[in-house]
């Protein structure tokens, strides 16, 4: 019997090794391509084709700004980010809160309009806005790719404030009224605040899904000026220099901060809100 | 019916007219954008693959079902065929190393388990195009894993990762893996332990309980992750691009070049139908299993 016992409890034992081995092995290929980037920023080489010794030639490159082209696509990327960040939460807010709470005709198929962007395969649904476009005479450019990004931001953001709003926002929304707030002011300052974090989130998701975006970007740039995945994706087969890895080891830093800082934020109030 | 009551549906009709305001200032503009810039763009594209191909390119309007006949040529017959298997491939590769690792996930105390899974987004927020960069720099000629092998004398000369299927596969299951694994975790945590509890009590062994009791509950979970990652796997053309460098050709790629270098609209629409089609066998498929409104989506 205890000899049973302590064979049952080694194989436990054994079975949590190779669990936590696994998982480890798992976050180990999924960090493994940041930490390539992040070396690599330090290649003392004038292309990334080998390794050829320590060197931070591209970081005082990067700051002394003299390669302007790189800080271009970046800055014209954070402005599309910005901007669809800012339409599609906007849009979000108000599609999340009136798909919820009025009936209407046609809004089951709005609903499912909703579920394509997020479901079909963004090639179709960039070539259909670039045959659209091209047709009808729009101008690519940057009015273009804002259009291809909030169309699949929008859906993402309505989907997660969605899931934010509850039962509870009705009565909450009623008893401001009952107070003698107008519309305006309710929805200012007593649905909004209650469905903040979900509008955070949805924010945070379009900012980081526009940023990133290859497809969108690609098809609807009609050559003008190309965001920084586009850039990379084009100048891949010639060999990307280091201070791409520079440029993206630091963005990558700044992440991870602004997203400790808000979470260290958001920390501190929710202790405040519990101590009063 | 009473003077009252009609007073009172003459009031409910006044107050439905007020509602309106907000209703079309809330709900208006997701609808307008959905229909301007969704539904619109995919009723066009079905319209043009029946379109014939202009001889400079561009479209001439006049009904053809030319981009059809010539999926059906061998040359995008069969990378339509490579296309899926490939997608099937990485589909089968996710679920099979994702479903462990979200049970793990699941199955540790929530705030470990968040942390967890804070830490598999975080890569993720790195450029999707650099990530791809950095396995082609891994896998590359004179790369680490080339090095490694010569010095330790298992080869002789660099192996040739580069532009070839598998390294393809690589990048497409590593960048669609948290796809899998999210909504897998989340259907597993919903997983009420004291069903599993009961299924061993009744006398059901863990792989019975497994079966019985584990796979069935976390079917949606499951059936979400197929659809977030084949469909995506089906139509890239970024991977392919960069780790195939042209040399590997998926459907996406196919469909992109219609709209670059080769000018030929209509095929290309009729290439993205043949996708819709697929997604939306897929999606009815789904539909069996669970509602669309519960696919587990970020």
């Amino acid at each position: 019997m205890e000899q049973m016992k302590t064979k049952r409890q080694g194989k436990h034992r054994l079975g949590h090794f190779f669990a936590t081995l696994y998982i480890f092995i798992m976050y180990a290929v999924f960090y493994l391509p940041v930490v390539v980037m992040v070396v690599y920023s330090f290649n003392d080489a004038r292309k990334n084709y080998s390794w050829m010794g320590f060197t931070t030639r591209w970081y005082t490159k990067l700051f002394s700004f003299s390669n302007s082209s790189l800080w271009d696509t970046l800055i014209y990327s954070l402005i599309i980010a910005v901007l669809a960040t800012v339409i599609s939460t906007f849009i979000g807010v108000l599609g999340a809160i009136g798909l919820k709470k009025f009936e209407f005709r046609g809004k089951k198929f709005i609903n499912m309009m909703l579920y394509v962007p997020i479901i079909v395969p963004e090639i179709v649904l960039a070539v259909a806005t670039l045959i659209l476009f091209v047709t009808f005479g729009i101008k690519m450019g940057l009015g273009s790719i804002l259009i291809g990004h909030c169309t699949f931001c929008i859906p993402y953001a309505v989907v997660t404030i969605k899931g934010r709003i509850s039962g509870d926002n009705d009565t909450l929304e009623e008893a401001s009224m009952d107070l003698g707030a107008n519309r305006i002011q309710t929805f200012t300052k007593v649905t909004i605040p209650t469905i903040m974090p979900g509008v955070m989130s949805a924010a945070f998701l379009s900012f980081t899904l526009s940023i990133d975006d290859v497809v969108m970007s690609n098809m609807l740039a009609g050559g003008s000026q190309s965001t920084l995945p586009v850039m990379i994706l084009s100048l891949n087969r010639t060999g990307l220099t280091g201070d791409v890895n520079a440029l993206t080891t630091v963005m990558i830093c700044v992440m991870v901060i602004s997203m400790l800082i808000y979470s260290a934020i958001r920390k501190r109030i929710a202790k405040k809100e519990a101590q009063a | 019916m009473t003077e009252g009551h009609i007073e009172e549906q003459r009031k409910e009709k006044a107050r439905r007219k007020k509602s309106r305001l907000p209703m079309l200032a809330q709900a208006g503009p997701v609808s307008i954008w959905m229909i301007l810039f969704v539904t619109i763009p995919l009723l066009f594209i079905i319209y043009i693959s029946f379109m014939t191909r202009g001889p400079f390119g561009g479209v001439v309007y006049k009904f053809s079902l030319e981009s059809y006949k010539t999926l059906l040529d061998p040359i995008y017959f069969t990378v339509i065929l490579k296309s899926l298997r490939v997608a099937l491939f990485t589909t089968l590769l996710c679920l099979l190393l994702g479903y462990p690792f979200a049970y793990y996930i699941a199955k540790q105390p929530a705030e470990r388990a968040s942390k967890l899974i804070m830490l598999l987004m975080i890569p993720f927020w790195t450029n999707s195009m650099i990530r791809l960069n950095s396995w082609m720099l891994f896998f590359q000629t004179a790369g680490p894993v080339n090095n490694v092998l010569l010095k330790l004398g298992l080869i002789q000369k660099p192996i040739m990762f580069l532009y070839t299927d598998p390294l393809v596969m690589l990048g497409l299951v590593t960048g669609m893996l948290p796809f899998a694994v999210l909504p897998m975790y989340s259907s597993i945590e919903k997983l009420q332990k004291n069903l599993l509890e009961a299924s061993a009590d009744l006398g059901a062994g863990p792989s019975l309980t497994f079966r019985k009791v584990t796979l069935p509950l976390t079917m949606p979970g499951i059936v979400s992750a197929i659809i977030l990652v084949f469909i995506p796997s089906l139509g890239t053309y970024t991977v392919t691009d960069m780790l195939g460098g042209g040399k590997v050709l998926y459907i996406g790629n196919i469909i992109k070049n219609q709209f670059g270098s080769i000018r030929n609209w209509p095929l290309g629409a009729a290439l993205s139908v043949l996708l819709l089609a697929i997604t939306a066998l897929l999606i009815f498929l789904y539909t069996r299993f669970a509602h669309v409104d519960e696919l587990e989506v970020v």
